[in-house]
């Protein structure tokens, strides 16, 4: 059976508001007008206009009364259209929520998700495209989980509902409408996956390439082409940004001993900045070879199809790095 | 006199409304909570004034705002609520966590960072808490507190527990676009929230009239109605208290705007001279007084005597030092303090300190 990323983020609200009251959704249009990308459909039907409400499009005020509500024990889950307008927010997710129960020594613990698309859209310009994963997972205090598949949107999503921290959730817009195929186990209500652990996508032996959310799908296309010629690449889907799973990550690194990590964001102080170090840190003697790093371009995004894609990573950029891990390319300069 | 019996006192002025009728300038009290509404500000000053002392010794650290002069706005309001409404407010929070019940010992001790206070010495002077009063901190961020307080009261709501809750600020907040935001959204919700705006007249050392173009902050709500009170009168900030309360259950959100002072600069680093005078602060002093109020009333209506009241602040003074001299036993937080409470659930992850290859812990 195959279930669409959409589909799996709406089933794991949908349960989890069923099984627990004090669940409730808040954010722009996700009532009356059932979610701007239709993540929210159906549920004001269901759960009525007190536990799905349409806010006004004002981050900071909604967002700090959505942590608020989480202080005195309900578990709200805050909707933002994008990523992009959590700026506009940033204070209360990370001084009012991320910060609150170590402040209040355990007084005030704060059952927040914040939720919504994250990273580059197509064709929307440099504000409404970028990548707040490295943002976010800098701050103790919150969880950061990014979904790739339908199982991990599912999964992790009742996780992150499920979870007594606050939960920064970052989905991508261009994976809504993919669809993938899940087991039984991943369509059961009890189903959920742990936060904090990475997943093995494919195994492989020579190069290990770290990704995240829209990435992972890249990087087993690379993976294909790859083995195509000889090379076999271990593909780890990182699914939580932050507790980062380090263990999962050097342990491939120690048997394959060549690294490229892969990110959407920019690159200076990124996701892949802190899988370097990690890996300098724990498994230094192991590496054969110098980590390769494939992010988004160090510019704003542009809006010209052409610059567009030259400033988010390709397949074809994972292929190169690769094998460049492996020794088996030739340098692009060289190619000129 | 019998200590409960009903006696009834004019506000010093009457209060101005905004889209609402005020409440009545009689307010009911008794000899007892006068009596009590003495004691209690007075152990808040002295509080704030041995604070002020030990801030001078190096025994608190960092930021340190005091309260004192103020003192009418956290005893009046606590004694027209209960434990079950919710308040929370911004860094000056010493006397608020007093009075929801906090005790000395947890005040000094947090504020010389000891293991004893009552957020174990990591929230320090600006974040204080006490959950089962509900008194949902102590926060440092200028404005951030009032969505937040909006949202407690959204949770009350939710709930249905026929609570409200009252999200302080100062004057320098009521110009923050984020307080817009959120009463727009309570007033659209019906939340059962009460802003407080303190208005002591200075934004840290700016004058309420440099910063805002309208500072009649009991107005700026608009479309939500408002109420000014004299914010130095402890029965006046009781009897608006209470109608706020009722107003907010029944109708949603209401602004109080309280004309208050503070003594001390904005922090221990501000001497509190040099945008006002001297005179201006005595003058509050001797008009105005919260405490002086109170003692002149006890006076006028023979609830005790001159000396009776001076033996109160004695025994207050007495408290006050006594509970410092425990405080400074309590000892330090332990080093593995430094890696609890991160988060609820840390799922036996690595966390790190500086060096990570010397300081690491496995987060509970």
């Amino acid at each position: 059976k195959e279930m669409m990323v959409r589909e799996a983020l709406n089933s794991a609200l949908d349960e989890e508001m069923s099984a627990d009251p004090k669940v409730f959704l808040m954010g722009e249009e996700v009532g009356e007008y059932q979610g701007a990308y239709k993540i929210t459909k159906g549920l004001l039907e269901k759960y009525g206009p007190d536990r799905v409400l349409d806010t006004p499009i004002t981050e900071a005020g909604f967002t700090g009364i959505g942590v608020g509500a989480a202080y005195h024990g309900l578990r709200p889950i805050v909707e933002f259209m994008t990523f992009n307008f959590s700026m506009q927010a940033i204070d209360h997710i990370i001084n009012s929520a991320a910060k609150t129960n170590y402040m209040s020594a355990g007084q005030i613990s704060v059952p927040i998700v914040f939720r919504g698309p994250n990273g580059a859209a197509a064709g929307v310009g440099a504000q409404h495209s970028q990548c707040y994963a490295a943002w976010y997972a800098h701050v103790p205090g919150l969880k950061v989980l990014s979904p790739y598949s339908a199982e991990d949107a599912r999964g992790l999503l009742k996780a992150a509902i499920r979870d007594p921290d606050p939960v920064v959730f970052l989905e991508n817009e261009l994976l809504y409408g993919e669809s993938f195929p899940v087991s039984a186990e991943v369509l059961d209500s009890s189903f959920c996956l742990p936060i904090g652990k990475a997943k093995i996508e494919r195994e492989g032996k020579h190069v290990t390439i770290t990704a995240f959310s829209k990435m992972v799908g890249y990087a087993l296309k690379a993976a294909e082409i790859l083995s195509k010629e000889g090379i076999s690449a271990e593909v780890i889907n990182l699914r939580s940004i932050r507790p980062l799973d380090r263990a999962t990550i050097n342990a491939s690194v120690r048997k394959t001993n060549r690294l490229v990590t892969v990110e959407e964001g920019f690159p200076q102080h990124g996701v892949g900045a802190e899988i370097c170090m990690s890996v300098v840190e724990e498994s230094f003697e192991y590496l054969d070879a110098p980590v390769e790093r494939i992010s988004g371009a160090d510019v704003p995004m542009p809006y010209a199809a052409n610059l567009e894609r030259l400033a988010v990573p390709q397949v074809e950029d994972i292929v190169r790095a690769a094998k460049r891990a492996c020794y088996r390319s030739v340098p692009m300069a060289a190619t000129a | 006199f019998s200590s409960d019996q009903t006696l009834t006192i004019e506000t010093s002025v009457p209060f101005t409304g905004h889209k609402i009728e005020p409440p009545s300038r009689s307010v009911d009290t008794s000899p007892a909570e006068l009596l009590s509404f003495f004691r209690d500000m007075s152990l808040m000053r002295r509080m704030e004034i041995a604070a002020d002392s030990l801030y001078k010794a190096k025994l608190i650290r960092g930021f340190c705002h005091l309260y004192d002069g103020q003192e009418a706005a956290a005893v009046g309001m606590e004694a027209a609520i209960t434990k079950k409404d919710s308040i929370i407010t911004a860094y000056r929070d010493h006397c608020t966590f007093l009075a929801r019940g906090g005790t000395l010992v947890e005040a000094f001790a947090e504020l010389m960072g000891r293991r004893n206070g009552c957020s174990d010495g990591k929230g320090g002077s600006m974040h204080f808490y006490k959950k089962d009063a509900r008194f949902y901190g102590g926060h440092g961020i200028v404005g951030a507190q009032v969505p937040l307080g909006c949202g407690v009261a959204f949770a009350h709501k939710y709930l249905k527990e026929g609570a409200v809750t009252f999200a302080l600020y100062g004057d320098g907040a009521a110009n923050q676009g984020q307080l817009f935001e959120a009463l727009n959204i309570s007033a659209l919700w019906d939340l059962p929230v009460i802003l407080i705006c303190e208005n002591n007249h200075y934004g840290m050392g700016t004058a309420e009239w440099r910063a805002a173009k309208s500072p009649a902050y009991y107005k700026r709500g608009d479309y939500v109605p408002g109420l000014k009170v004299d914010g130095m009168d402890v029965l006046a900030v009781k009897q608006a208290c209470k109608f706020a309360k009722e107003h907010a259950l029944a109708n949603g959100p209401i602004i109080l705007e309280m004309d208050t002072y503070r003594y001390h600069g904005h922090s221990m680093s501000d001497p509190g001279s040099t945008y006002r005078t001297r005179d201006e602060i005595s003058g509050v002093r001797q008009e105005r007084d919260p405490i002086e109020r109170v003692r002149k009333l006890i006076l006028a209506h023979e609830l005790a005597t001159a000396s009776e009241l001076k033996d109160t602040e004695k025994e207050v003074r007495k408290e006050v030092d006594d509970a410092i001299a425990q405080a400074k036993e309590s000892p330090m937080p332990d080093p593995s303090e430094l890696f609890t409470n991160v988060y609820v659930k840390g799922f036996g992850v690595e966390s790190f300190g500086a060096d990570r290859k010397e300081v690491k812990a496995v987060l509970p």
